[in-house]
């Protein structure tokens, strides 16, 4: 099969991205001269581009849109006023993980719902299946490309070729038009990194031009940043990556996302099982830890104790910040408090590891 | 692509350089640039006997975890424990950083090994699959 590609891959050939299969998307990894390493710095300290056209993009159109999408996902839709975005987990009827994804409410009767490339098919079928009468969704994913822009010098470098004040643009929100070096985008202060910054959803066809000016607008308080670095900031972050923190044998409460799932609320699919669940006490949980001895956990590695398997890392890496191996492992409960120690299977060898609270990095998201 | 020419070559990406009977080996610029950010080496055991193609040891990248695998079969008698500490070492001099010193068992088993420029060409054909 032949790997898709973005609208900007010209542009990541230009700077020589070194370019990867990423769920059957051609993307950059990293960028030659820069590194994972670099480009994660530059993101904390300055900001980072990043292409994330491969996400989906998926209107939900009618009357009654606001029913079926709050009927979709676990977290409050009703709450929402338009012109804001909400993150939530969307489960199957056993409390198991479809996806996670942002909400878009532009209006009660139109959302724009963002979720994972590698599951834009299935969560698309997913979504289909429970549609009510004269609501639409439609796959805009091949009409969009995404770019994120992210670091504490973001806006200062988005906000000249912008037409709206980013000032005035809080943390989860989104400005359905607006310009950007002249083209048309959809702008939201949101991200994936931990840090301030804005994703802009823009028109396939016009998505280079503003790649461009950003980066030439930006100067050297900028860079292209790849998949590796978006990743090692997600996890320094603590936010889920589907198929590691969640999946379809993860519940969101499981995974900690508790503040996203509104058991109080209306009925949404999966929320009589995550209520038996909770009530229950959860089997399991995912805890942050820090290596005792040495070694590099690595999401999927086994975690034992006494030589029993008690869980699994989720993601384990050796964070850039922090210039030190951390984890998040899926453990039994009653291994779940700080201060528990267990092992990390690395290469058939038990190596030492510690539960840990708070070690994780503190997002400086602006929540205004 | 830096290959020096005083040194010798596996298509595991790992170069030796040959002082009467022992061996520096380390890994090539080819392997550190693929691997990009070295964050972790897990050095050979010291004194150990191993054979030639023998898995010794693990670099890991912030992305990848690769094997270390010993050029030659020998044995083990010196390895640079500042990798431990400092594993950037290897993407900062790949060739001045060497992770073992390895006492051969049989000189013949080097004619196996590649010579720079055979090394530069399977570098090429590696990249450019022709």
């Amino acid at each position: 099969m032949s790997l898709k590609q973005t609208p900007l891959y010209p542009l990541h050939l230009k700077y020589n991205g070194k370019l990867i299969d990423f769920s059957g998307w051609e993307l950059p990894v990293q960028y030659e001269g820069m590194g994972i390493i670099k480009e994660h710095h530059m993101v904390r300290e300055s900001a980072g581009l990043f292409d994330v056209s491969h996400m989906g993009e998926i209107f939900i159109e009618g009357d009654n849109a606001e029913a079926v999408v709050q009927n979709l996902v676990c977290n409050d839709v009703k709450a929402m006023h338009d012109g804001q975005v909400l993150y939530s987990p969307m489960c199957y009827p056993d409390g198991g993980t479809v996806d996670d994804l942002l909400i878009y409410r532009c209006h009660p009767g139109k959302y724009l719902l963002v979720v994972n490339a590698a599951n834009l098919d299935q969560d698309f079928e997913w979504i289909t299946q429970h549609l009510a009468k004269d609501v639409t969704a439609v796959n805009v994913s091949d009409q969009y490309a995404q770019l994120a822009l992210q670091g504490p010098k973001a806006q200062e470098i988005l906000q000249p070729l912008c037409d709206i004040s980013l000032d005035e643009l809080r943390f989860f929100w989104f400005q359905p038009s607006a310009k950007v070096a002249g083209v048309e985008c959809i702008i939201s202060r949101t991200g994936y990194t931990g840090e301030d910054g804005f994703e802009l959803y823009i028109k396939s066809t016009d998505a280079g031009l503003v790649w461009e000016k950003i980066l030439k607008t930006g100067g050297d308080r900028v860079a292209p940043v790849g998949l590796g670095a978006r990743d090692s900031l997600r996890f320094e972050a603590k936010l889920p990556l589907y198929g590691q923190e969640i999946d379809k044998d993860i519940s969101p409460l499981e995974a900690g996302l508790g503040f996203f799932v509104k058991l109080n609320g209306d009925d949404f699919i999966g929320k009589a099982a995550l209520v038996k669940q909770k009530q229950a006490g959860l089997p399991r949980k995912l805890v942050e830890f820090s290596m005792v001895g040495k070694g590099i956990p690595r999401s999927h590695y086994e975690v034992h104790k006494d030589g029993k398997t008690i869980g699994h890392v989720a993601s384990g890496m050796h964070s850039p910040t922090f210039r030190r191996p951390l984890g998040l492992a899926l453990v039994k409960t009653e291994y779940s408090s700080p201060g528990t120690q267990f092992d990390i299977i690395i290469r058939d060898k038990a190596v030492r590891a510690q539960v840990e609270a708070g070690v994780f990095y503190r997002k400086k998201t602006k929540s205004k | 692509m830096n290959i020096p020419a005083d040194l010798l070559y596996t298509k595991d990406h790992e170069w030796i350089r040959v002082e009467g009977d022992q061996c520096h080996i380390g890994i090539s610029d080819f392997a550190q640039s693929h691997l990009g950010d070295i964050v972790f080496v897990e050095l050979p055991e010291l004194d150990i006997e191993v054979g030639a193609g023998q898995a010794i040891g693990v670099i890991e990248s912030v992305k990848a975890v690769a094997t270390l695998f010993c050029p030659v079969g020998g044995t083990i008698v010196e390895i640079n424990e500042e990798l431990e500490s400092s594993p950037e070492l290897l993407n900062e001099d790949c060739y001045a950083n060497w992770i073992a010193v390895v006492e051969l068992n049989d000189k013949s088993e080097l004619e196996t090994l590649m010579e720079a420029s055979a090394y530069s060409e399977f570098c090429r054909q590696a990249e450019t699959g022709v």
